[in-house]
């Protein structure tokens, strides 16, 4: 019946410039950064700001190639290896926790224990705390078992952080799909493994995407624990984009935005990559049936 | 080929959901459990499939302990209630499922699967996903993936509650023929009397986790062994009054004194005459063994219609006072209005009579 206002396009100039300007509000910050990213220094504090100017490059090229406080010559800055690192160590702690998040939320949803939801909740308190509240606990276990500025020490410790989170969503994920099919390949003769591969994960694969996505945005902008556990060699891009802040030159904001625009580009990426996944795994079960 | 259930009982915790049922499906027979939600007819049937575990007792299959295997060592082929069709293979794909654990040629597999196809006319629809197709070709591909196995017996859960009325008297002929080209021993399980009466060759009805009754479809509903079965089989309900014996009268037709104050002389099984008087009995008579009478009448009760709801072919009346509620379906031509007075007669011989601890009381 309103299947025709539900066209594209359907809802008329004036909703869909309404839509437009409140848009256009929620992404003006982030236009701000992008536009900044292209601007010289001047034009980056000009008062009032300035919407029209000439782009540059230059702050992209700061980005990896910059004049070195000591020396004064122009070198190679080490960002590239932290834009690595950020991808590297997001990805893989993401992915350990949907791994992880997966088997358990199975377990959760098709072998209740005794207590099943208490245990539920235990795993859901260590998110309730701020994460600061064990900043030092944390910082010097870290420090007596030597994974302090390794790349498994951060992995780890993000792998903790979004197994909660795992456990619950893809929890939810497996509670909407019909046990019956899973009978069914059982007396069919599939084995356990392939019920749960065959039959189980392929369901909730769209739920598996937007439980990804929602993970590796929170692990990618994380900074108090990149900041205290990471080392030189393990930093990540928000920890790296801080130290650019201060030193005798001031504040660099067109340096910051373009670190910035750069540091958007993946996530971005992975997120329109996923779209259409994430659209259908945040409304599963809502739609479905 | 037969399944036996030998006392099958199946506990969760506190809660016994089947209770030291016995039970025995012959060679190419079609049995239906049937019973209200919660009885444990699907329990049952999930612990003859392997999915539930029985906490006591013995299931056989084909001469064979089988406790102790799992589903797929049982060689037994269920059809689920929502079809459970696997969502991300095709239809040919579903059909060909459960040949992959037999370790089947390719050629083979591909071979029996059109074969399958073509009994049951999914040639047309191999390449979609069950997300494509219509209620009714769904319940073909899931009884063609349940047959495709040559399985020992079959189980069906629900299998036509998903179907809207047309569709399914279309699927009670097709499943129906196609259980008895198969004639193995087979179980439906339902909460649909008129599926369990037109499908099976015999009908057990459940109550609590127990077997209240197993017997043909004509005699459960002609013969029910007790008042929950009589109050459970045939729409509309079963009349039953609470009564009181008063005797067997020279005519060897025996009196009761109905709740309420009314009194009737009624033919009904001879085993009633053993009756002590005074007994206090519970009467059951079909709403379509009332018959009408223009005069009132010492088998009859006279009483004012409540409410009338033509059914088609049949109007279904209501009589009510303060005494009694009595259900009556008559010929559709029969001029009723709310508000005569009639008089219900009850058929000779078609009155059941259930003691006080809810047996029937009958002679053969």
């Amino acid at each position: 019946m309103a299947r025709r206002n539900r066209e594209i396009g359907k809802a008329g100039w004036g909703y869909t410039a309404l839509t437009g300007i409140v848009g256009l509000v929620y992404f003006f910050p982030v236009l701000w950064i992008i536009l900044t990213a292209f601007k010289t220094r001047t034009d980056a504090l000009a008062v009032p700001p300035k919407f029209i100017f000439t782009p540059t490059f230059d702050n992209f090229i700061s980005v990896f190639y910059r004049a070195s406080i000591t020396t004064g010559s122009d070198q190679a800055t080490n960002m590239g290896l932290y834009f690595f690192n950020s991808i590297f160590i997001a990805g893989t702690a993401v992915i350990l926790a949907l791994i992880v998040g997966t088997l358990a939320a199975y377990a959760f949803s098709r072998y209740p224990l005794r207590g099943n939801d208490t245990y539920l909740f235990i795993i859901l308190t260590t998110r309730m705390m701020p994460p600061i509240v064990v900043i030092i606990p944390i910082f010097l276990m870290f420090r007596l078992s030597g994974l302090s500025g390794t790349y498994w020490g951060i992995i780890l410790l993000y792998t903790a952080f979004n197994i909660p989170f795992s456990v619950w969503l893809v929890k939810s994920f497996f509670d909407e799909l019909n046990p019956e099919i899973e009978d069914a390949a059982r007396m069919d003769g599939a084995t356990e493994r392939r019920v749960f591969f065959g039959m189980c994960i392929p369901q909730i694969l769209a739920g598996l995407a937007a439980t990804f996505v929602f993970g590796l945005i929170l692990t990618w902008n994380e900074f108090l624990f990149a900041l205290l556990l990471t080392g030189v060699e393990t930093r990540t891009v928000p920890v790296a984009m801080a130290r650019t802040l201060g030193g005798e030159v001031g504040v660099d904001y067109g340096l910051l935005a373009a670190i910035v625009t750069l540091f958007l580009i993946p996530i971005f990426f992975v997120t329109f990559l996923l779209q259409n996944q994430l659209l259908r795994g945040v409304t599963f079960g809502t739609v479905k049936k | 080929m037969t399944i036996e259930l030998r006392s099958l009982t199946k506990r969760f915790g506190d809660l016994t959901a089947v209770d030291a049922i016995d039970l025995t499906v012959g060679e190419g027979e079609v049995l239906c459990l049937l019973g209200p939600s919660g009885c444990g007819k699907t329990t049952t049937l999930r612990m003859v499939a392997g999915l539930e575990m029985a906490s006591a007792g013995d299931v056989r299959i084909a001469g064979r302990h089988v406790n102790e295997l799992g589903p797929r060592d049982r060689n037994v082929a269920m059809s689920f209630q929502f079809y459970a069709l696997y969502p991300s293979l095709t239809v040919a794909e579903n059909l060909a499922f459960p040949l992959y654990a037999d370790r089947l040629a390719k050629s083979e597999i591909d071979a029996k699967v059109r074969n399958i196809a073509r009994t049951l006319k999914l040639e047309s629809l191999m390449d979609r996903t069950p997300g494509q197709l219509a209620e009714g070709e769904k319940q073909r591909v899931a009884v063609g993936r349940s047959i495709i196995r040559d399985p020992t017996c079959f189980l069906f859960d629900e299998p036509l509650s998903r179907l809207d009325v047309q569709l399914r008297e279309e699927m009670r002929g097709e499943i129906k023929v196609v259980l008895q080209d198969l004639s193995r021993p087979t179980v439906i399980v339902t909460h649909d009397q008129l599926e369990a009466l037109t499908m099976a060759d015999r009908i057990a009805v459940m109550r609590l986790g127990r077997i209240e009754q197993v017997d043909t479809p004509h005699n459960v509903f002609q013969k029910p062994a007790n008042l929950f079965v009589a109050g459970f089989i045939g729409t509309p309900q079963m009349n039953l009054l609470p009564a009181t014996f008063a005797g067997v009268r020279a005519d060897n037709r025996c009196e009761f004194a109905v709740d309420g104050g009314r009194r009737m002389v009624i033919e009904v099984d001879e085993k009633v005459t053993s009756l002590a008087e005074g007994s206090k009995v519970t009467l059951g008579i079909r709403p379509r063994n009332i018959l009408l009478s223009s005069e009132p009448a010492d088998d009859a009760i006279s009483a004012v219609i409540d409410m009338i709801e033509p059914l088609g072919a049949e109007t279904l009346a209501y009589l009510k006072d303060a005494d009694l509620e009595l259900r009556l379906v008559t010929d559709w031509k029969t001029p009723l209005a709310e508000g005569d007075v009639v008089h219900a007669r009850f058929a000779a011989g078609a009155t059941h009579v259930f003691t006080a601890d809810e047996q029937a009381m009958r002679s053969t």
